[in-house]
């Protein structure tokens, strides 16, 4: 086979409880019934009388599975082997999932290993590792995984000493005959557990949370901790094959451009570069397919690129040439100032603005954004005879698997995904151009092939966050009372990638807090005016929930200062009374996205808005006398189904330049795992949000990004971010339905930075980044 | 012909000795622990020691390390407990840990310098390395920590 990786550091083939993999140590559980795709949304759980939540899992491709013939193996010595099926791009989800099944199953965390599934969505269920989706759609199939595997051994040692079910009990990792002390461990009872059905889930008895040794304490680390610290974890761009050879792509400088000629005289001189082969390109709207250009095939990556920069090259740039991102912004302001499409229409907005008292208005900007994982998209591919394996840090594995076939003209069941650790994704490794093209080089040459973007690969040709103009007006009456609102939304449509006639927000996106504004107004108008996308638009972790927010959360703070109003109170009047909202009953919403999950399950509930914007007010001390520069700035948002709300205290000195001495919090995402990771993805938003509050933007001129590296894409540095992040989780119990929580704490970060900038300068920031706007 | 000398080990390398050692480190000796970030010097992530001092491997060619001893995050520590991998597991510092060989790396050569740095010669010192996580607040208390002896 071709895949091998140096020994003891790394076993990628998978061992699927079930398949040829060890068979002689480890004792195999397999199915006696059909691995069943729980649909979970019907299920009900009768053990302790606790109903499941209805979730939209069942709608993704390949569902959830629940069964523990599938994700589990017990070693006939005891050591547990537990599948993760989602990818680790650092929010802890390959332990954390695990976890769950491990608590549930009674099993002792230390002898627990857990192994990455391959990217097959089919057999694992669905693994797109994106929409904070994992915890939501995954806790409940897990804890009856774990729970199925816990009676199963129970009911082994029952059938061994020949007494009743109810005589024994499963304890961290062995089953107690409770009448006579007797004990068995589950090394012990592997092998008659495995022969047994997994039971039905109505039969599932679900541990009282009361006796959760692991789930809700923060006290597991994440797997890949030891490895990560001494060099041997394995990313995507660590895969090794025997034979490999290394490729830098050039590719078209504006995006939809196609190759004219080359010319590799020189390359093919530069020592170490081996071939030159060209990477056919796809149409636009480019979808996941590959950009196409010129590869640079060598020895090793720096010999590739040092012959890269030898090519000559004669582009047609193609329908995207003009693309200059100051003439848009002109443009999408303009669009901003007309009327649009109507996608909520709320009483009569209109009308009320026109009877209004007074009406405030503002527009924002918020400029693309690269994502700029630490590890550049990279893969790893090796075609042959009609077979491809690959090494991706895939998102989507699922969907990289299938489309691997499509383009290199082979059935789906001769292609293998390995999925690797990710080293940092928010949202740019859902596109799987780069592992495509790591497979057509390979189709080309015939020895495997490691495709690495350089980082002016990866600025250049990202698939970015959107840019966007966002336009509020709003109405107040004689006593300052918010009657109307209207709020237009331009930017360009991340569904571009897919359809390239589509120039509106697509429901996914407008349902990111813009038409689910909860806000208490009677007349509320959302319009999104048309924008057509001149980049690949991708999904920027919370997406358009940046601009949304960014742009909601900083007009409340003006219209506190508009109508003299504490910022706080303003927010939470705006909130309103404890209401629970449905968003599909909202005039002229339609096709409401919900994050794919129902409204009868998570529906809009402002109790929880208000009560998080409460927790960080009381922590940071809202209203408290500060120091000379200092202010304090809040704000609150749902996304992805939970409720975030961030305090921010900035300090401005007379040079304009920022210090964040402090960042306050708040987290509902209903029951939650893991508190130590929900800890380190609120510290990493806040680092995030300083980032593309205060420095990141992505340019263009003439169709180019006018970024190439971190010197002029700039992220945020350990002295500029507020180290001092302090997170509030509500505490929820089983009754609270799961909700998202790697992308929601970043949509509130920057309006809370810049309406704290505002109360310690008077200076509105409007558009982003900050840059040098503070400067005197 | 390249000789090198990394973790106590000799090594060869018979291609192009302007390839920068960062390449020739993971791709043609597979010392895969070392990253690539930038390929410019930007961000911190394929640091290594040269001789002990802490440098950016995509900056310096194969042929001009000469005979100097390159240590990587693999040759740190013969059982990975030097203190800053302590203290960086410790404090479970890692999101997606990608930078993170090269912010101990960076630490652990700052240590060996300064064992009690103030917090402001922390925040120099580690100024050149770039998580994108946000592991920032971790980093700190990390290197804090085995600062102050774990």
């Amino acid at each position: 086979m071709t895949h091998m990786f140096k020994s003891g550091i790394f076993n990628f083939a998978p061992i699927p409880p079930g398949s040829v993999a060890n068979m002689s140590r480890r004792f195999v559980l397999k199915g006696f019934v059909a691995a069943g795709t729980l649909v979970v949304g019907t299920s009900f759980l009768p053990g302790k009388g606790r109903a499941d939540w209805a979730t939209g899992a069942a709608l993704m491709p390949g569902g959830t599975k629940n069964n523990p013939h599938l994700f589990i193996a017990i070693d006939p010595s005891g050591e547990v082997t537990i599948i993760a099926n989602r990818e680790e791009m650092g929010t802890g989800i390959k332990t954390s999932l695990p976890m769950v099944v491990a608590d549930e199953m009674e099993a002792d965390w230390s002898r627990v290993h857990v192994q990455q599934a391959t990217g097959d969505n089919e057999k694992w269920g669905n693994q797109d590792t994106d929409g904070s989706r994992s915890v939501r759609h995954w806790v409940q199939p897990m804890r009856q995984c774990g729970a199925a595997m816990r009676m199963m051994l129970e009911q082994a040692a029952a059938t061994r000493w020949g007494v009743e079910l109810s005589s024994v009990k499963a304890e961290n990792h062995r089953v107690v005959n409770l009448a006579t002390g007797e004990i068995a461990g589950y090394g012990e009872l592997a092998a008659a557990a495995s022969a047994l059905p997994m039971p039905p889930v109505e039969a599932l008895q679900l541990k009282n949370p009361r006796d959760f040794r692991y789930i809700g304490t923060g006290s597991i680390q994440i797997v890949d901790l030891y490895d990560i610290t001494v060099g041997k974890a394995v990313y995507g761009i660590d895969a090794k094959m025997p034979g490999m050879k290394f490729a830098v792509i050039a590719r078209p400088p504006v995006v939809g451009g196609k190759l004219v000629s080359y010319d590799a005289t020189e390359t093919l001189k530069v020592p170490g570069v081996e071939q030159v082969v060209v990477v056919p390109g796809a149409t636009w709207p480019l979808k996941f397919r590959p950009l196409g250009g010129v590869a640079v095939i060598a020895r090793n990556t720096g010999s590739a690129i040092k012959g890269r920069e030898q090519l000559k090259i004669v582009w047609d740039d193609g329908p995207n040439a003009s693309y200059d991102s100051v003439a848009f912004r002109s443009q999408m302001e303009a669009s901003a100032g007309q009327p649009g499409l109507v996608v909520r229409d709320d009483g009569d907005a209109e009308g009320a603005l026109k009877s209004a008292a007074r009406v405030i208005s503002a527009t924002y900007y918020i400029p693309h954004l690269a994502h700029a994982s630490m590890e550049p998209p990279t893969a790893t591919a090796h075609v042959t005879n009609g077979t491809c394996v690959a090494y991706v840090p895939a998102q989507y594995p699922g969907g990289c698997h299938d489309d691997l076939a499509a383009v290199l003209g082979i059935p789906a069941s001769n292609v293998t995904v390995n999925l690797t650790l990710l080293g940092g994704a928010f949202g740019r490794k859902c596109n799987w151009d780069f592992a495509l093209e790591a497979a057509l080089l390979s189709k080309a040459t015939g020895v495997p092939i490691k495709v690495v973007w350089t980082r002016e690969d990866d600025l250049q040709h990202d698939s970015y966050h959107t840019v966007s103009v966002e336009r509020i007006d709003a109405g107040v009456d004689t006593n300052g009372r918010v009657v109307a609102w209207r709020h237009r939304s331009v930017a360009p449509s991340l569904w571009s990638t897919f359809d390239g006639s589509q120039v509106h927000e697509h429901p996914i996106e407008l349902g990111m807090g813009f038409v689910d504004n909860p806000f208490d107004i009677p007349n509320l108008r959302c319009e999104n005016p048309a924008c057509a996308a001149h980049v690949r638009i991708g999904w920027f972790r919370s997406v358009s929930n940046i601009p949304h927010a960014f742009a909601i959360q900083s007009f409340v703070a003006e219209l506190a200062a508009a109508t003299g109003r504490d910022p706080r109170d303003m927010l939470l009047e705006l909130i309103g009374p404890d209401r629970v909202l449905d968003p599909t009953k909202f005039r002229g919403v339609t096709n409401f996205w919900n994050y794919g999950d129902p409204v009868s399950t998570y529906p809009i509930e402002t109790g929880r808005l208000r009560r998080v914007t409460e927790i960080v007010a009381e922590q940071i001390g809202w209203g408290r006398t500060l120091p000379k520069g200092h202010g304090l700035g809040i704000a609150a948002h749902r996304s992805f189904l939970s409720y975030i709300a961030t305090a921010v205290e900035v300090a401005v000195d007379d040079k304009g330049n920022i210090t964040i001495p402090r960042v306050d919090t708040a987290v509902d995402c209903g029951f939650y795992i893991n508190p130590e990771r929900i800890r380190s993805q609120v510290e990493g938003a806040a680092v995030q949000g300083t980032a593309l509050a205060k420095n990141s933007e992505i340019t263009f001129k003439n169709g180019r990004a006018q970024q190439s590296n971190f010197d002029g894409y700039l992220l945020a540095r350990i002295n500029e971010v507020p180290l001092n992040v302090n997170v509030h989780i509500v505490p929820a119990d089983w009754n609270v339905p799961s909700s998202g929580l790697g992308e929601p704490p970043l949509p509130p970060f920057a309006p809370a930075l810049c309406n704290a900038v505002f109360a310690a300068t008077g200076k509105r920031i409007r558009s982003l980044p900050i840059g040098n706007q503070l400067a005197t | 012909m390249v000789t090198l000398r990394v973790n106590g080990q000799d090594y060869t390398y018979d291609g192009d000795p302007s390839v920068p050692l960062l390449w020739v480190l993971r791709d043609e000796l597979g010392l895969t622990g070392t990253k690539f970030g930038c390929g410019i010097g930007l961000c911190g992530a394929c640091t290594v020691h040269l001789d002990g001092a802490a440098l950016r491997s995509c900056l310096l060619e194969v042929g001009q390390v000469g005979g100097k001893e390159v240590v990587t995050i693999e040759g740190l520590s013969p059982d990975g407990n030097h203190p800053v991998q302590v203290a960086w597991r410790e404090t479970s510092a890692p999101q997606c840990g990608y930078c993170h060989a090269g912010q101990i790396m960076q630490a652990s050569a700052l240590l060996a310098s300064t064992p009690k740095p103030t917090q402001e010669q922390i925040l120099a010192a580690m100024d050149g390395n770039i998580c994108r996580c946000g592991c920032y607040q971790r980093i700190n208390e990390a290197i804090n920590l085995a600062s102050a002896g774990v």
